[in-house]
């Protein structure tokens, strides 16, 4: 039996939007993303003592103590999470872990990915969520900023598609196979009103026709950058089954990387998630075939091919055959993504990440609504982040 | 670190660390550090990230090797390089080991493919050179 001493009790998330007309600072994000989450926790705020974070814009540094400040929390456990799309996760096990091994009992974990109110002097009006392509890469001294920048090795699209271009080479699979995840995903959508795509559906041959955004990878493969926010709340196990919700534990996790640039990654179709997840499903003492619903990173189509493949779920160089032969779908015989992944529900900044944690906890809790999967206890859920780099596995088990 | 071409390409800016890399390319070199117990590595940096000795020496690669992997970028994920789309970004395996990232040049890029055997291709730009790669003779 996996872990048992910390669970994941409540959630809550804004619907993603690709424009965001009511600006906020991050801080103020947190406080109201704190009030919502405590409330369908039924946890006073009092006894909230842990805060993690990604960091905040109004507070570079020491961001932990400007939170716990601006809440009016004293927090026993402080920490920033650096792992790009792996960050919620990585935030979930490492609130879990610091649960388990005694430094506090109840933690409160952010995704907030909101823009802030119009500076004065700068320009206004809403603003539409746009990273910069460099990411930081052009500081000084940065690798990245002398070797990958100058060959228009930026953004994180042309290095999925590098994945998926060799992945097609020594593996094999066709474009028409990666569709059908978009569209699985989509139809996923279709049930989820917080979803950007809700009420638009899409077929193979509308992924097929897309234009190619960085070959071999279409625009419909692709997905929309949003704003959005998340924040769930994390407790002992104790606490937990005094909470109105089904606690949802967390009862294994890994996480692993080894670059940051797709340049160096040892292999670039053989992805950290795969010892990610085995120390994961070998914590969790669960098998691959107990898991009743799988919630996987998918910024590109490919992400989702070869986290089927690494995390466990068939031989490698099988998953296009897996997607193939498997109905992805909410009501399918291999349920996944089944808010409709980011691919369906639009890119929330980190919030995206946390909705692959989000859409498990709901499935686990039984409140799914319309898309539930029937008597899902077992929930694979991971998160990837930057270049197929940072790479972090949960197993989510209902009490 | 970024700086800019008079025509707006982003160049790197080599530090004390990486200057002898740059400057091998400008005299249209391969040069690169090689470790006696695990062989060139790239990018170059102040110990071998394989056993962090720092007994490296400078040595000329072939500038020959292998595509990993490429990609098209037909959308201009860097908008300093949007005017040069569609370009390949390849990551070529050297011959004599270490794996690195460049632009193919002389070539169309519906004639790229993962395994073709390349050549290093030398593009000066401004007072800089950078290293892509053309498939090979
Ligand atoms: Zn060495």
């Amino acid at each position: 039996m996996g872990k048992r001493s910390a669970a994941i009790v409540a959630l809550t998330e804004w619907a993603p939007k690709r424009v965001w007309d009511e600006p906020m600072f991050t801080m103020e994000a947190c406080a109201r993303l704190a009030a919502e989450v405590l409330a369908d926790a039924e946890v006073d705020k009092g006894e909230v003592d842990g805060l993690v974070i990604n960091g905040l814009r109004e507070s570079p540094m020491f961001a932990p103590s400007a939170l716990a400040e601006f809440l009016g929390v004293r927090s026993n456990f402080n920490e920033v999470v650096d792992l790009g799309g792996a960050t919620p996760a990585g935030m979930v096990w490492r609130a879990a872990a610091a649960i388990e091994v005694g430094i506090c009992e109840t933690v409160l974990v952010f995704t907030p990915s909101v823009p802030a109110p119009p500076q004065p002097g700068a320009n206004g009006g809403p603003m539409k969520m746009k990273m910069g392509a460099y990411m930081g890469g052009e500081v000084w001294g940065s690798p990245q900023g002398q070797f990958e920048i100058p060959a228009g090795l930026v953004a994180a699209t042309p290095s999925f598609a590098m994945a998926a271009s060799r992945y097609m080479a020594e593996y094999g699979v066709s474009e028409e196979t990666l569709a059908k995840v978009a569209v699985d995903s989509r139809y996923n959508a279709q049930a989820n009103p917080m979803a950007v795509f809700c009420g638009k559906p899409i077929t193979v041959d509308d992924v097929m026709s897309s234009r190619y955004v960085a070959d071999p990878l279409k625009l419909l493969e692709i997905v929309m950058p949003c704003y959005g926010g998340s924040a769930v709340l994390v407790t002992t196990a104790e606490r937990a089954a005094r909470c109105p919700h089904r606690p949802v534990y967390v009862s294994g996790y890994g996480e692993h990387l080894t670059h940051k640039s797709i340049t160096y990654a040892p292999d670039i179709v053989d992805t950290p998630i795969r010892l990610a997840a085995d120390r994961a499903f070998a914590m969790a003492g669960v098998s691959r075939e107990a898991v009743d619903m799988a919630s996987m990173y998918d910024c590109y189509t490919i992400t989702v091919l070869l986290t089927i493949e690494d995390a466990g779920f068939c031989p490698k160089g099988q998953g296009g055959r897996f997607i193939d032969e498997h109905s992805l779908r909410y009501d399918g015989d291999w349920p996944l993504n089944t808010h409709g992944g980011q691919l369906g529900m639009g890119q929330a900044g980190l919030s995206g990440g946390m909705s692959h944690i989000t859409e498990a906890v709901r499935q686990v809790q039984g409140r799914a609504g319309e898309r539930q999967v029937p008597d899902c206890d077992i929930a694979y859920a991971n998160g990837t982040g930057g270049m197929l780099a940072e790479q972090v596995a949960l197993i989510l088990e209902g009490a | 670190m970024v700086h800019f071409s008079s025509d707006g390409r982003p160049l790197p800016t080599p530090t004390p660390i990486t200057a002898p890399y740059f400057d091998g390319l400008v005299k249209h070199r391969v040069v690169l550090q090689r470790c006696p117990r695990d062989g060139y590595f790239f990018y170059p940096r102040g110990r071998c990230p394989h056993c962090l000795g720092d007994d490296w020496e400078w040595g000329e690669l072939s500038g020959r090797g292998t595509v990993y992997s490429f990609t098209v970028d037909r959308a201009g994920h860097d908008p300093a390089l949007s005017s040069r789309i569609p370009f390949a970004i390849a990551l070529v395996d050297l011959d004599e080991g270490p794996r690195l990232v460049g632009n193919m040049v002389d070539c169309d890029v519906a004639d790229i493919a993962v395994g073709m055997a390349v050549e290093a291709a030398f593009e000066d730009v401004d007072e800089t050179t950078l290293l892509g790669f053309r498939p090979a003779l």
